[in-house]
């Protein structure tokens, strides 16, 4: 049973985690997050709002798995294949112009998604003379993502989005499986670094072609969306490009009209001169 | 006058794909209350759903923070939960699958039902799986209505079934009963 958690209450979960944690969830859609706090409330098997604070003041762990718990970390590979073909088409046949080429996954989660554009930029010719930061708030899905490791299960789905994408090697090349898992080759790997930042309250760290940040908007708030829609303006380069989710969009932000419109559905954009 | 509900949201999986076209059919073309759509669907597999399930009006899948209007009929998109935050704008999640599905119809009928309380008006209709089911309970519970389709009459009766067991106060109408209902009820 989901429990109701007050918006007192939940303003006060909220004021522990940035206090005594330094994480910062107050931008976050209330409708989601809300009911995630209540899920991970039956999770611990915590009756009252009051034990879920009092296992938060004390002890560190119960915060680790909340974070881990309340956070979204659900990715694909390839998801939504047609966004990837447009990548192909459109936009890596303008990154080829950089001598170097940067690109920023933000809030990669276990790397599905990296490791696609990893795969699209090495069919494109261009992975090695390219780099690419994926960053993450949550520890745990950064340790993941860096093994390379992903569950066997999953890539038949994979597969599938991979063609059509637009691939045309055979998809198996990408991977070694072993038991019930794949290890993502490592020749993909060595240009990705992942690490942590926080999209709330870190700042510009380099400058990027490209930023790719698809599905974590959509669980920030309209506030917190102008200003990670600002900090990626200022972490592009003129002209770079900023791919977001299918179902997200800059038309509400305040700094939409910094970018121009690349790809109206796939919600590609480019930051003007 | 104003109108008994702020919104109406409709629910459906197998089976129901011919009973939402008839609903929305039959519904005035300027009908006042915002109705919201959840229906299983196949996910990364490109979709006409919404042209689908009528050519007669216009069917939108939104976009995260759009308002929900007046006059619009939304259908939540492929692969993505859809909510209603409490400024009456759409939140859409792409968390981890609820009921085995995503859109989940009882993650955005419990976000109806936080948000629009007695003005939300809830169907149910014909599906193979129990979601749904404890998000009607919960616009219910909240003040609002909820309606399943009769099992008698539905192609998968599990859907409908589930809410009425799951909970009193959910009213049981044939597919004619309910156009009734909400023509009854709204502008």
């Amino acid at each position: 049973m989901i429990q109701d958690i007050s918006n007192a209450d939940f303003l006060d979960i909220i004021n522990i985690l940035k206090l005594q944690y330094g994480y910062d969830f107050t931008g976050y859609a209330h409708a989601s997050i809300r009911r995630r706090i209540s899920r991970f409330m039956t999770y611990m098997r915590l009756a009252t709002v009051f034990d879920l604070k009092h296992r938060l003041v004390n002890d560190e762990e119960c915060f680790d798995r909340m974070v881990q718990y309340i956070t979204v970390n659900v990715t694909e590979m390839f998801r939504d294949p047609h966004f990837y073909r447009t990548m192909r088409e459109q936009v890596l046949p303008k990154l080829a112009a950089y001598p170097n080429i940067k690109i920023w996954h933000a809030g990669c989660s276990t790397g599905e998604e990296v490791f696609s554009m990893a795969i699209l930029l090495e069919e494109a010719g261009l992975l090695n003379r390219s780099r690419i930061y994926a960053t993450d708030l949550n520890p745990v899905n950064l340790e993941k993502a860096s093994s390379g490791i992903l569950p066997l299960n999953n890539m038949r789905d994979y597969t599938q989005n991979y063609i059509q994408s637009g691939g045309l090697n055979d998809f198996s090349n990408y991977y070694v499986a072993r038991y019930d898992n794949v290890l993502i080759k490592k020749e993909l790997r060595k240009h990705i670094t992942f690490f942590q930042h926080n999209l709330v309250t870190d700042k510009v760290f380099n400058e990027f072609h490209l930023v790719c940040c698809r599905n974590v908007l959509i669980y920030f708030n309209r506030s917190l969306q102008n200003s990670v829609l600002k900090l990626f303006h200022d972490s592009l380069a003129a002209r770079g490009y900023l791919a977001m989710g299918i179902k997200e969009t800059m038309k509400f932000a305040d700094i939409h009209e910094q970018f121009e419109t690349v790809h109206v559905q796939h919600k590609i954009y480019r930051r003007k001169e | 006058m104003t109108d008994r509900y702020d919104v109406i949201t409709i629910g459906g999986s197998a089976g129901s794909l011919a009973v939402i076209t008839k609903i929305l059919d039959a519904l005035p073309p300027h009908i006042n209350t915002p109705v919201v759509i959840v229906l299983h669907r196949l996910r990364n597999v490109r979709s006409e759903m919404s042209r689908l399930l009528s050519t007669k009006r216009t069917i939108s899948e939104p976009e995260d923070k759009e308002p929900v209007k007046e006059h619009c009929i939304y259908l939540a998109p492929q692969n993505y939960h859809l909510l209603v935050e409490a400024e009456r704008t759409f939140m859409l999640d792409y968390s981890e699958l609820v009921n085995y599905s995503r859109p989940s119809i009882d993650m955005t009928f419990s976000s109806i039902a936080d948000v629009y309380g007695e003005k939300a008006l809830g169907i149910l209709l014909s599906g193979a799986n129990k979601d749904g089911a404890a998000g009607l309970c919960q616009i219910v519970a909240a003040g609002g209505m909820g309606i399943v389709q009769d099992p008698q009459t539905a192609d998968f009766e599990v859907m409908p079934r589930s809410a009425l067991d799951m909970c009193k106060g959910v009213k049981c109408l044939s597919v004619a009963d309910m156009i009734r209902y909400i023509m009854g009820e709204i502008l």
